[in-house]
Protein backbone atom coordinates (compact mmCIF):
# COMPACT_ATOMS: atom_id res chain seq x y z
CA UNK A 1 0.00 0.00 0.00
CA UNK A 2 1.47 3.31 -1.10
CA UNK A 3 1.92 6.27 2.15
CA UNK A 4 -1.01 8.27 0.50
CA UNK A 5 -3.09 7.77 -1.24
CA UNK A 6 -3.61 9.57 -4.66
CA UNK A 7 -6.89 9.15 -5.98
CA UNK A 8 -7.72 8.77 -9.39
CA UNK A 9 -4.12 8.04 -10.34
CA UNK A 10 -4.82 6.18 -12.90
CA UNK A 11 -7.41 8.76 -14.67
CA UNK A 12 -4.47 11.11 -14.14
CA UNK A 13 -6.62 14.71 -13.44
CA UNK A 14 -5.32 16.95 -10.40
CA UNK A 15 -7.85 16.65 -7.58
CA UNK A 16 -8.86 20.08 -7.99
CA UNK A 17 -9.92 19.29 -11.42
CA UNK A 18 -11.83 16.86 -9.95
CA UNK A 19 -13.47 18.99 -7.39
CA UNK A 20 -14.46 21.38 -9.92
CA UNK A 21 -16.35 18.22 -12.23
CA UNK A 22 -18.57 17.65 -9.71
CA UNK A 23 -19.19 20.82 -8.03
CA UNK A 24 -17.91 20.53 -4.96
CA UNK A 25 -17.54 23.97 -3.36
CA UNK A 26 -14.01 24.71 -1.43
CA UNK A 27 -14.95 24.63 2.53
CA UNK A 28 -14.30 28.10 4.46
CA UNK A 29 -15.17 29.78 0.76
CA UNK A 30 -17.32 33.15 2.59
CA UNK A 31 -20.83 33.69 1.29
CA UNK A 32 -21.50 36.65 -0.96
CA UNK A 33 -22.93 39.68 1.16
CA UNK A 34 -26.35 38.76 -0.07
CA UNK A 35 -26.31 35.53 0.56
CA UNK A 36 -24.95 35.91 3.67
CA UNK A 37 -28.13 38.28 4.89
CA UNK A 38 -30.31 35.29 3.79
CA UNK A 39 -28.83 32.84 5.74
CA UNK A 40 -28.87 34.65 8.70
CA UNK A 41 -32.38 35.59 8.42
CA UNK A 42 -33.21 31.73 8.31
CA UNK A 43 -31.72 32.02 11.53
CA UNK A 44 -34.03 34.61 12.80
CA UNK A 45 -35.58 31.75 14.99
CA UNK A 46 -31.87 30.51 16.28
CA UNK A 47 -30.72 34.28 17.13
CA UNK A 48 -34.44 34.19 18.96
CA UNK A 49 -34.06 31.00 20.61
CA UNK A 50 -30.26 31.97 21.51
CA UNK A 51 -31.22 35.13 23.07
CA UNK A 52 -33.81 33.51 25.35
CA UNK A 53 -31.69 30.85 26.83
CA UNK A 54 -28.93 33.51 26.97
CA UNK A 55 -31.05 35.12 29.41
CA UNK A 56 -32.66 32.11 31.04
CA UNK A 57 -28.94 30.67 31.54
CA UNK A 58 -27.40 33.82 32.97
CA UNK A 59 -30.53 34.51 35.22
CA UNK A 60 -31.31 30.77 35.86
CA UNK A 61 -29.54 30.52 39.18
CA UNK A 62 -30.60 33.35 40.71
CA UNK A 63 -33.37 33.32 43.08
CA UNK A 64 -35.52 36.68 41.73
CA UNK A 65 -34.90 35.54 38.09
CA UNK A 66 -36.25 37.74 35.27
CA UNK A 67 -37.43 40.37 38.16
CA UNK A 68 -33.80 41.48 37.70
CA UNK A 69 -34.27 42.66 34.57
CA UNK A 70 -36.33 45.21 36.30
CA UNK A 71 -34.33 45.34 39.65
CA UNK A 72 -30.76 45.80 37.99
CA UNK A 73 -32.29 49.25 36.02
CA UNK A 74 -34.05 50.38 39.50
CA UNK A 75 -30.80 49.76 41.32
CA UNK A 76 -28.89 51.37 39.29
CA UNK A 77 -31.52 54.75 39.30
CA UNK A 78 -31.74 54.51 42.84
CA UNK A 79 -27.82 55.39 43.61
CA UNK A 80 -27.38 57.82 41.07
CA UNK A 81 -30.58 59.24 42.75
CA UNK A 82 -28.98 59.06 46.11
CA UNK A 83 -25.45 60.71 45.41
CA UNK A 84 -26.85 63.27 42.92
CA UNK A 85 -30.17 64.43 44.14
CA UNK A 86 -29.74 63.71 48.04
CA UNK A 87 -26.20 64.10 48.54
CA UNK A 88 -24.91 66.63 46.13
CA UNK A 89 -28.07 67.89 45.11
CA UNK A 90 -26.70 68.81 41.73
CA UNK A 91 -28.54 71.32 39.44
CA UNK A 92 -26.35 72.23 37.39
CA UNK A 93 -29.05 74.78 35.61
CA UNK A 94 -31.38 71.68 34.66
CA UNK A 95 -34.71 72.42 36.25
CA UNK A 96 -35.30 68.69 36.36
CA UNK A 97 -32.20 67.55 36.97
CA UNK A 98 -32.60 63.69 38.36
CA UNK A 99 -34.58 62.62 35.41
CA UNK A 100 -32.27 64.34 33.09
CA UNK A 101 -29.53 62.14 34.35
CA UNK A 102 -31.11 58.98 34.59
CA UNK A 103 -32.00 59.18 31.14
CA UNK A 104 -28.62 59.68 30.17
CA UNK A 105 -27.68 56.68 32.38
CA UNK A 106 -29.91 54.98 30.98
CA UNK A 107 -29.24 55.44 27.45
CA UNK A 108 -25.89 54.99 27.35
CA UNK A 109 -26.17 51.96 29.46
CA UNK A 110 -27.55 50.70 26.50
CA UNK A 111 -24.83 50.93 24.04
CA UNK A 112 -22.07 50.24 26.76
CA UNK A 113 -23.75 46.86 28.30
CA UNK A 114 -23.98 46.17 24.21
CA UNK A 115 -20.62 46.95 23.98
CA UNK A 116 -19.30 44.82 26.85
CA UNK A 117 -21.16 42.41 25.69
CA UNK A 118 -20.35 41.78 21.91
CA UNK A 119 -17.02 41.86 22.55
CA UNK A 120 -16.93 38.31 23.69
CA UNK A 121 -19.90 37.12 21.80
CA UNK A 122 -17.34 35.35 19.40
CA UNK A 123 -14.28 34.79 21.81
CA UNK A 124 -16.39 33.22 24.29
CA UNK A 125 -18.37 30.53 21.98
CA UNK A 126 -16.03 29.15 20.49
CA UNK A 127 -16.92 25.76 21.69
CA UNK A 128 -20.76 26.53 19.48
CA UNK A 129 -18.50 27.85 16.76
CA UNK A 130 -16.38 25.02 16.00
CA UNK A 131 -18.88 22.45 16.68
CA UNK A 132 -21.61 23.86 15.03
CA UNK A 133 -22.48 25.35 10.86
CA UNK A 134 -24.34 28.86 11.69
CA UNK A 135 -23.45 32.47 10.03
CA UNK A 136 -21.69 33.78 13.15
CA UNK A 137 -23.19 37.33 12.83
CA UNK A 138 -26.12 35.47 15.42
CA UNK A 139 -24.14 35.51 18.16
CA UNK A 140 -23.32 39.66 18.24
CA UNK A 141 -27.24 40.33 16.84
CA UNK A 142 -28.68 37.40 19.96
CA UNK A 143 -26.31 39.39 22.27
CA UNK A 144 -27.61 42.49 21.17
CA UNK A 145 -31.20 41.13 21.21
CA UNK A 146 -30.89 39.89 24.98
CA UNK A 147 -29.78 44.23 26.05
CA UNK A 148 -32.71 45.13 23.58
CA UNK A 149 -34.90 43.06 26.22
CA UNK A 150 -33.20 44.82 29.06
CA UNK A 151 -33.62 48.01 27.96
CA UNK A 152 -37.18 47.56 27.36
CA UNK A 153 -37.85 47.01 30.92
CA UNK A 154 -35.23 50.08 31.95
CA UNK A 155 -37.34 51.93 29.37
CA UNK A 156 -39.99 51.64 31.75
CA UNK A 157 -38.88 52.20 34.98
CA UNK A 158 -36.95 54.91 33.46
CA UNK A 159 -40.28 56.58 32.10
CA UNK A 160 -41.60 56.17 35.79
CA UNK A 161 -39.13 57.89 37.10
CA UNK A 162 -39.57 60.71 34.65
CA UNK A 163 -43.75 61.07 35.75
CA UNK A 164 -42.65 60.70 39.29
CA UNK A 165 -40.56 63.86 38.95
CA UNK A 166 -43.62 65.88 37.48
CA UNK A 167 -42.76 65.68 33.99
CA UNK A 168 -45.71 65.61 31.46
CA UNK A 169 -46.89 62.65 29.25
CA UNK A 170 -47.17 64.34 25.99
CA UNK A 171 -47.32 63.39 21.96
CA UNK A 172 -43.60 63.51 22.07
CA UNK A 173 -43.00 60.30 23.96
CA UNK A 174 -44.03 59.05 20.61
CA UNK A 175 -40.81 59.62 19.35
CA UNK A 176 -38.91 56.94 22.00
CA UNK A 177 -39.75 54.20 19.33
CA UNK A 178 -37.79 55.75 16.27
CA UNK A 179 -35.05 56.82 18.80
CA UNK A 180 -35.04 53.58 20.48
CA UNK A 181 -34.97 51.58 16.95
CA UNK A 182 -32.27 53.92 15.46
CA UNK A 183 -30.27 52.93 18.86
CA UNK A 184 -30.65 49.45 18.11
CA UNK A 185 -29.50 49.68 14.88
CA UNK A 186 -26.53 51.18 16.38
CA UNK A 187 -25.93 48.81 18.90
CA UNK A 188 -26.29 46.01 16.66
CA UNK A 189 -23.76 47.64 14.30
CA UNK A 190 -21.67 48.15 16.97
CA UNK A 191 -21.55 44.95 18.62
CA UNK A 192 -21.10 43.11 15.55
CA UNK A 193 -17.61 45.27 14.78
CA UNK A 194 -16.31 44.91 18.68
CA UNK A 195 -17.30 40.99 17.94
CA UNK A 196 -14.53 40.66 15.28
CA UNK A 197 -12.34 42.87 17.06
CA UNK A 198 -12.59 40.77 20.13
CA UNK A 199 -11.99 37.91 18.02
CA UNK A 200 -8.80 38.69 16.77
CA UNK A 201 -6.81 40.66 19.28
CA UNK A 202 -8.10 39.44 22.63
CA UNK A 203 -6.41 42.93 24.47
CA UNK A 204 -9.06 44.89 23.33
CA UNK A 205 -11.07 43.52 26.05
CA UNK A 206 -8.60 45.05 28.63
CA UNK A 207 -9.47 48.60 27.16
CA UNK A 208 -12.93 48.40 26.72
CA UNK A 209 -13.50 49.72 30.16
CA UNK A 210 -11.48 52.87 29.60
CA UNK A 211 -13.02 53.22 26.20
CA UNK A 212 -16.22 53.57 27.45
CA UNK A 213 -15.56 56.19 30.02
CA UNK A 214 -13.88 58.34 27.90
CA UNK A 215 -17.56 57.84 25.60
CA UNK A 216 -19.20 58.63 29.25
CA UNK A 217 -17.75 61.94 30.30
CA UNK A 218 -18.36 62.60 26.10
CA UNK A 219 -21.66 62.55 25.97
CA UNK A 220 -22.66 64.37 28.88
CA UNK A 221 -24.35 61.83 30.97
CA UNK A 222 -23.54 63.79 34.55
CA UNK A 223 -23.83 66.72 33.54
CA UNK A 224 -25.73 69.06 30.87
CA UNK A 225 -24.62 69.76 27.62
CA UNK A 226 -24.36 72.84 27.37
CA UNK A 227 -21.18 72.22 29.48
CA UNK A 228 -19.19 71.91 26.61
CA UNK A 229 -20.25 74.63 24.37
CA UNK A 230 -19.46 76.80 27.55
CA UNK A 231 -15.66 75.69 27.57
CA UNK A 232 -14.81 73.98 23.66
CA UNK A 233 -14.51 75.83 20.73
CA UNK A 234 -13.97 74.73 16.84
CA UNK A 235 -12.88 71.00 16.23
CA UNK A 236 -12.68 69.92 19.64
CA UNK A 237 -16.70 71.14 20.10
CA UNK A 238 -17.12 69.58 16.64
CA UNK A 239 -16.18 66.18 17.51
CA UNK A 240 -17.98 66.05 20.92
CA UNK A 241 -21.41 67.24 19.26
CA UNK A 242 -20.82 64.48 16.55
CA UNK A 243 -20.94 62.11 19.39
CA UNK A 244 -23.67 59.44 18.79
CA UNK A 245 -24.09 58.89 22.39
CA UNK A 246 -24.94 62.30 22.62
CA UNK A 247 -27.25 62.66 20.05
CA UNK A 248 -29.27 59.93 21.55
CA UNK A 249 -29.05 60.75 24.97
CA UNK A 250 -30.35 64.38 23.94
CA UNK A 251 -33.02 63.02 21.59
CA UNK A 252 -34.57 60.73 24.12
CA UNK A 253 -34.41 64.09 26.50
CA UNK A 254 -36.15 66.14 24.24
CA UNK A 255 -38.72 63.67 24.01
CA UNK A 256 -39.44 62.69 26.96
CA UNK A 257 -38.66 66.01 29.02
CA UNK A 258 -39.92 69.75 28.72
CA UNK A 259 -37.53 72.29 28.51
CA UNK A 260 -33.99 70.72 28.28
CA UNK A 261 -31.12 72.46 26.61
CA UNK A 262 -29.60 70.74 23.50
CA UNK A 263 -26.36 70.21 21.24
CA UNK A 264 -28.17 71.68 18.52
CA UNK A 265 -31.42 71.63 16.70
CA UNK A 266 -33.91 68.99 17.17
CA UNK A 267 -33.64 68.10 13.24
CA UNK A 268 -30.11 68.56 13.37
CA UNK A 269 -30.05 65.40 15.91
CA UNK A 270 -32.33 63.56 14.32
CA UNK A 271 -30.81 63.39 10.60
CA UNK A 272 -26.93 62.73 12.32
CA UNK A 273 -28.77 59.64 14.67
CA UNK A 274 -30.14 58.18 11.25
CA UNK A 275 -26.92 58.80 9.59
CA UNK A 276 -25.16 57.08 12.78
CA UNK A 277 -26.90 54.30 12.97
CA UNK A 278 -26.96 53.38 9.23
CA UNK A 279 -22.86 53.98 9.09
CA UNK A 280 -22.69 51.99 12.16
CA UNK A 281 -25.15 49.68 11.47
CA UNK A 282 -23.68 48.70 7.83
CA UNK A 283 -20.70 49.33 8.09
CA UNK A 284 -20.51 46.82 11.35
CA UNK A 285 -22.43 44.07 9.54
CA UNK A 286 -20.02 44.61 6.37
CA UNK A 287 -16.90 44.21 8.70
CA UNK A 288 -18.29 41.29 10.54
CA UNK A 289 -19.03 39.64 7.06
CA UNK A 290 -15.77 40.18 6.03
CA UNK A 291 -13.82 38.08 8.93
CA UNK A 292 -16.77 35.09 8.79
CA UNK A 293 -14.12 32.12 7.99
CA UNK A 294 -11.92 32.75 10.13
CA UNK A 295 -14.20 32.66 13.50
CA UNK A 296 -12.99 29.26 13.96
CA UNK A 297 -9.13 30.26 13.96
CA UNK A 298 -7.17 30.28 17.73
CA UNK B 1 -6.50 0.31 -3.96
CA UNK B 2 -9.85 1.00 -2.79
CA UNK B 3 -10.60 3.35 -5.06
CA UNK B 4 -9.64 2.07 -8.48
CA UNK B 5 -13.31 2.27 -9.66
CA UNK B 6 -13.44 5.98 -8.68
CA UNK B 7 -14.40 7.05 -12.21
CA UNK B 8 -18.31 5.78 -11.57
CA UNK B 9 -18.51 7.01 -8.21
CA UNK B 10 -19.09 10.60 -7.20
CA UNK B 11 -16.78 11.85 -4.76
CA UNK B 12 -18.00 14.16 -1.47
CA UNK B 13 -14.82 15.03 0.27
CA UNK B 14 -11.42 15.93 -1.76
CA UNK B 15 -9.10 17.16 0.00
CA UNK B 16 -6.22 18.43 -1.76
CA UNK B 17 -2.47 18.56 0.17
CA UNK B 18 -4.23 20.66 2.87
CA UNK B 19 -1.88 21.98 5.78
CA UNK B 20 -3.26 23.26 9.21
CA UNK B 21 -1.77 25.46 11.36
CA UNK B 22 -2.81 26.69 14.63
CA UNK B 23 -1.62 29.89 16.47
CA UNK B 24 -1.68 29.12 19.80
CA UNK B 25 -1.54 32.61 22.21
CA UNK B 26 -0.20 30.82 25.77
CA UNK B 27 0.44 32.39 28.88
CA UNK B 28 3.69 33.79 29.30
CA UNK B 29 6.99 31.50 30.11
CA UNK B 30 8.92 31.83 33.23
CA UNK B 31 11.43 34.63 32.66
CA UNK B 32 9.64 36.45 29.78
CA UNK B 33 5.91 37.16 31.40
CA UNK B 34 7.63 40.22 33.51
CA UNK B 35 6.07 43.63 31.80
CA UNK B 36 9.41 44.77 31.19
CA UNK B 37 10.34 41.80 29.11
CA UNK B 38 6.65 42.11 26.65
CA UNK B 39 7.81 46.09 26.66
CA UNK B 40 11.01 45.21 25.40
CA UNK B 41 9.54 42.93 22.96
CA UNK B 42 7.28 45.69 21.40
CA UNK B 43 10.54 47.62 21.20
CA UNK B 44 12.60 45.19 19.57
CA UNK B 45 9.67 43.78 17.08
CA UNK B 46 10.52 40.44 17.73
CA UNK B 47 7.65 37.69 17.50
CA UNK B 48 5.82 37.85 21.18
CA UNK B 49 7.60 34.22 22.21
CA UNK B 50 3.83 33.70 23.98
CA UNK B 51 2.75 32.75 20.18
CA UNK B 52 3.28 29.43 18.82
CA UNK B 53 2.52 27.46 16.04
CA UNK B 54 1.44 23.87 15.79
CA UNK B 55 1.66 22.71 12.18
CA UNK B 56 -1.08 19.84 13.14
CA UNK B 57 -1.99 18.98 9.28
CA UNK B 58 1.07 18.57 6.87
CA UNK B 59 -0.38 17.89 3.53
CA UNK B 60 -2.67 15.37 3.73
CA UNK B 61 -4.74 14.33 0.27
CA UNK B 62 -7.67 11.65 -0.55
CA UNK B 63 -10.98 11.63 -1.62
CA UNK B 64 -13.81 10.64 -0.01
CA UNK B 65 -17.19 8.99 -2.06
CA UNK B 66 -20.81 9.26 -1.61
CA UNK B 67 -21.95 6.39 0.75
CA UNK B 68 -18.61 5.47 2.06
CA UNK B 69 -18.12 5.20 5.88
CA UNK B 70 -14.43 6.06 6.36
CA UNK B 71 -12.51 5.87 9.70
CA UNK B 72 -9.77 8.38 10.85
CA UNK B 73 -7.25 6.25 13.11
CA UNK B 74 -4.21 7.43 15.10
CA UNK B 75 -2.64 7.77 17.94
CA UNK B 76 -3.16 11.39 20.43
CA UNK B 77 -2.28 14.54 19.01
CA UNK B 78 -2.24 12.66 15.38
CA UNK B 79 -4.51 15.18 13.69
CA UNK B 80 -7.70 13.71 13.18
CA UNK B 81 -9.69 15.91 15.44
CA UNK B 82 -8.00 18.81 13.47
CA UNK B 83 -8.64 17.23 9.89
CA UNK B 84 -12.37 16.70 10.62
CA UNK B 85 -12.37 20.57 11.81
CA UNK B 86 -11.09 21.52 8.68
CA UNK B 87 -12.98 19.44 6.31
CA UNK B 88 -16.22 21.00 8.33
CA UNK B 89 -14.63 24.64 7.14
CA UNK B 90 -14.62 25.45 10.84
CA UNK B 91 -10.74 25.67 10.95
CA UNK B 92 -9.08 27.59 7.90
CA UNK B 93 -6.54 25.89 5.81
CA UNK B 94 -2.67 27.29 5.66
CA UNK B 95 -2.44 25.78 2.06
CA UNK B 96 -4.10 23.00 -0.35
CA UNK B 97 -7.48 23.01 -0.52
CA UNK B 98 -10.59 21.05 1.02
CA UNK B 99 -13.52 20.90 -1.36
CA UNK B 100 -16.87 19.06 0.18
CA UNK B 101 -20.17 18.76 -1.67
CA UNK B 102 -23.25 20.80 0.44
CA UNK B 103 -22.39 21.40 4.05
CA UNK B 104 -20.41 19.02 5.63
CA UNK B 105 -21.42 18.92 10.22
CA UNK B 106 -18.90 18.25 12.74
CA UNK B 107 -20.48 16.32 15.34
CA UNK B 108 -18.41 15.89 18.40
CA UNK B 109 -18.54 15.28 21.91
CA UNK B 110 -17.28 18.10 23.03
CA UNK B 111 -19.80 20.60 20.93
CA UNK B 112 -20.81 22.85 23.64
CA UNK B 113 -24.48 23.47 24.18
CA UNK B 114 -25.83 25.67 27.24
CA UNK B 115 -25.38 23.55 30.48
CA UNK B 116 -27.60 25.87 32.54
CA UNK B 117 -30.36 24.96 30.26
CA UNK B 118 -32.60 22.12 30.15
CA UNK B 119 -31.85 18.81 28.20
CA UNK B 120 -35.16 19.30 25.91
CA UNK B 121 -34.49 23.59 25.43
CA UNK B 122 -30.51 22.35 24.19
CA UNK B 123 -32.50 20.08 21.66
CA UNK B 124 -34.51 22.99 20.38
CA UNK B 125 -31.61 25.15 20.53
CA UNK B 126 -29.41 22.52 18.88
CA UNK B 127 -31.98 22.23 16.13
CA UNK B 128 -32.54 25.46 15.22
CA UNK B 129 -28.61 25.98 14.99
CA UNK B 130 -28.20 22.73 12.38
CA UNK B 131 -30.92 25.26 10.55
CA UNK B 132 -34.19 23.67 11.20
CA UNK B 133 -37.43 25.34 10.67
CA UNK B 134 -39.70 26.26 13.92
CA UNK B 135 -41.73 23.59 12.75
CA UNK B 136 -39.43 21.12 11.69
CA UNK B 137 -37.96 21.11 15.47
CA UNK B 138 -41.01 21.28 17.02
CA UNK B 139 -41.51 17.62 15.53
CA UNK B 140 -38.65 16.71 15.99
CA UNK B 141 -37.84 17.34 19.65
CA UNK B 142 -39.42 14.02 21.35
CA UNK B 143 -37.58 11.71 18.71
CA UNK B 144 -34.40 13.06 19.47
CA UNK B 145 -34.79 12.89 23.57
CA UNK B 146 -36.70 8.75 22.71
CA UNK B 147 -33.83 8.21 21.08
CA UNK B 148 -30.94 9.85 23.54
CA UNK B 149 -32.68 7.44 26.05
CA UNK B 150 -31.77 10.13 28.54
CA UNK B 151 -35.28 9.54 30.21
CA UNK B 152 -34.51 6.06 30.95
CA UNK B 153 -34.49 7.38 34.31
CA UNK B 154 -36.76 9.98 35.24
CA UNK B 155 -37.54 13.15 33.55
CA UNK B 156 -33.95 14.38 32.67
CA UNK B 157 -34.76 16.18 29.68
CA UNK B 158 -36.40 18.91 32.01
CA UNK B 159 -33.40 19.00 34.23
CA UNK B 160 -30.41 21.10 33.39
CA UNK B 161 -27.65 19.76 31.36
CA UNK B 162 -24.95 20.33 33.76
CA UNK B 163 -26.50 17.65 36.37
CA UNK B 164 -25.98 15.03 33.42
CA UNK B 165 -23.53 12.51 33.11
CA UNK B 166 -20.99 12.75 30.91
CA UNK B 167 -22.27 10.25 29.07
CA UNK B 168 -25.87 11.17 29.08
CA UNK B 169 -24.72 14.74 27.35
CA UNK B 170 -22.59 12.65 24.72
CA UNK B 171 -25.55 10.99 24.20
CA UNK B 172 -28.03 13.40 23.65
CA UNK B 173 -25.48 16.03 21.14
CA UNK B 174 -25.22 12.70 18.95
CA UNK B 175 -29.01 12.41 19.07
CA UNK B 176 -29.38 16.40 17.99
CA UNK B 177 -26.62 15.97 15.54
CA UNK B 178 -28.12 12.91 14.40
CA UNK B 179 -31.43 14.06 13.27
CA UNK B 180 -30.49 15.58 10.54
CA UNK B 181 -29.82 14.45 7.11
CA UNK B 182 -26.74 15.51 6.56
CA UNK B 183 -24.58 15.31 2.55
CA UNK B 184 -21.21 14.97 4.90
CA UNK B 185 -21.30 13.57 8.91
CA UNK B 186 -18.30 13.79 10.37
CA UNK B 187 -18.04 11.71 14.12
CA UNK B 188 -15.40 12.67 16.73
CA UNK B 189 -14.94 9.93 19.18
CA UNK B 190 -19.43 10.35 19.65
CA UNK B 191 -19.83 6.25 19.52
CA UNK B 192 -16.92 5.97 22.12
CA UNK B 193 -19.16 7.16 24.92
CA UNK B 194 -22.60 5.81 26.05
CA UNK B 195 -23.73 2.13 27.39
CA UNK B 196 -23.46 -1.17 24.50
CA UNK B 197 -27.37 -0.63 24.35
CA UNK B 198 -26.85 2.97 22.89
CA UNK B 199 -23.92 2.13 20.85
CA UNK B 200 -25.44 -0.20 18.90
CA UNK B 201 -28.37 2.28 18.29
CA UNK B 202 -26.15 4.70 17.03
CA UNK B 203 -23.77 2.39 15.01
CA UNK B 204 -27.54 1.50 13.35
CA UNK B 205 -28.14 5.41 13.00
CA UNK B 206 -24.64 5.70 11.36
CA UNK B 207 -25.49 3.19 9.02
CA UNK B 208 -29.13 4.77 8.25
CA UNK B 209 -27.59 8.19 7.51
CA UNK B 210 -24.97 6.25 5.36
CA UNK B 211 -27.86 4.47 3.14
CA UNK B 212 -29.35 8.16 2.82
CA UNK B 213 -26.16 8.72 0.49
CA UNK B 214 -24.69 10.59 2.83
CA UNK B 215 -20.49 10.22 3.58
CA UNK B 216 -19.79 9.87 7.28
CA UNK B 217 -16.08 10.13 8.32
CA UNK B 218 -15.89 8.64 12.27
CA UNK B 219 -12.96 9.31 14.89
CA UNK B 220 -12.45 6.87 17.06
CA UNK B 221 -10.26 5.20 19.39
CA UNK B 222 -12.11 2.18 19.48
CA UNK B 223 -10.98 -0.37 17.15
CA UNK B 224 -14.69 -2.21 17.42
CA UNK B 225 -16.70 0.66 16.17
CA UNK B 226 -14.52 1.59 13.15
CA UNK B 227 -14.20 -2.08 12.45
CA UNK B 228 -18.40 -1.80 12.75
CA UNK B 229 -19.34 1.13 10.59
CA UNK B 230 -16.55 1.42 8.44
CA UNK B 231 -15.18 -0.36 5.37
CA UNK B 232 -12.26 2.15 4.27
CA UNK B 233 -9.97 3.79 6.88
CA UNK B 234 -7.21 6.26 6.88
CA UNK B 235 -4.41 6.44 9.58
CA UNK B 236 -2.85 9.67 10.02
CA UNK B 237 0.41 9.75 12.08
CA UNK B 238 1.77 13.36 13.15
CA UNK B 239 -0.64 15.60 10.00
CA UNK B 240 0.65 12.69 7.54
CA UNK B 241 -1.10 9.92 6.17
CA UNK B 242 0.36 6.45 6.99
CA UNK B 243 -2.11 4.50 5.24
CA UNK B 244 -5.61 4.98 3.24
CA UNK B 245 -7.72 1.08 2.50
CA UNK B 246 -9.55 -1.21 3.22
CA UNK B 247 -10.59 -0.90 7.30
CA UNK B 248 -8.86 -4.84 7.70
CA UNK B 249 -5.82 -4.11 6.80
CA UNK B 250 -4.86 -0.32 7.96
CA UNK B 251 -6.01 -1.60 11.42
CA UNK B 252 -3.65 -4.94 11.31
CA UNK B 253 -0.77 -1.79 10.17
CA UNK B 254 -1.68 0.34 12.53
CA UNK B 255 -1.78 -2.52 15.75
CA UNK B 256 1.23 -3.68 14.67
CA UNK B 257 2.65 0.04 14.99
CA UNK B 258 1.11 0.79 18.26
CA UNK B 259 2.44 -2.79 19.47
CA UNK B 260 5.89 -1.68 19.02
Amino acid sequence: MPPTAVADSDTGISLAELARRHGLSAAGKPPSLPNYTRQLWAYRHFIASYANAKVASTLGRTKLGVFWQVLTPLINATVYYVIFGVVLNTKHGVDNFVPYLCTGVFIFGFTATTVQAGIGAISSNMGLIRALHFPRASLPLAITMVEIRNMIASMTVLMIIVLGFGEPITWEWLLIVPIFLLQSIFNAGLAMGVARLGSKVADFKQLVPFVMRIWMYGSAVLYPVTRFSDHLTGWKLAVIEANPMLIFIDLMRHALMENVPLAAPAPVLWLQAIGWAAVVGFGGYFYFWRGEKGYGRG
Amino acid sequence: MADSSSDRREPTVIVDDAHVVYRVHQSAAPGTGSPLASFKRIITGDKPSTLREVHAIKGVSFVAYKGEAVGLIGTNGSGKSTLLRAIAGLLPVERGAIYAAGQPSLLGVNAALMNDLPGERNVVLGCLAMGMSPAQVKSKVQEIVDFSGINERGDFSSLPMRTYSSGMSARLRFSIAAAKKHDVLLIDEALATGDAKFRRRSEQRVRDLRAEAGTVFLVSHSEQSIRDTCERSIWLESGLIRADGPTEDVLKEYEAYTKR
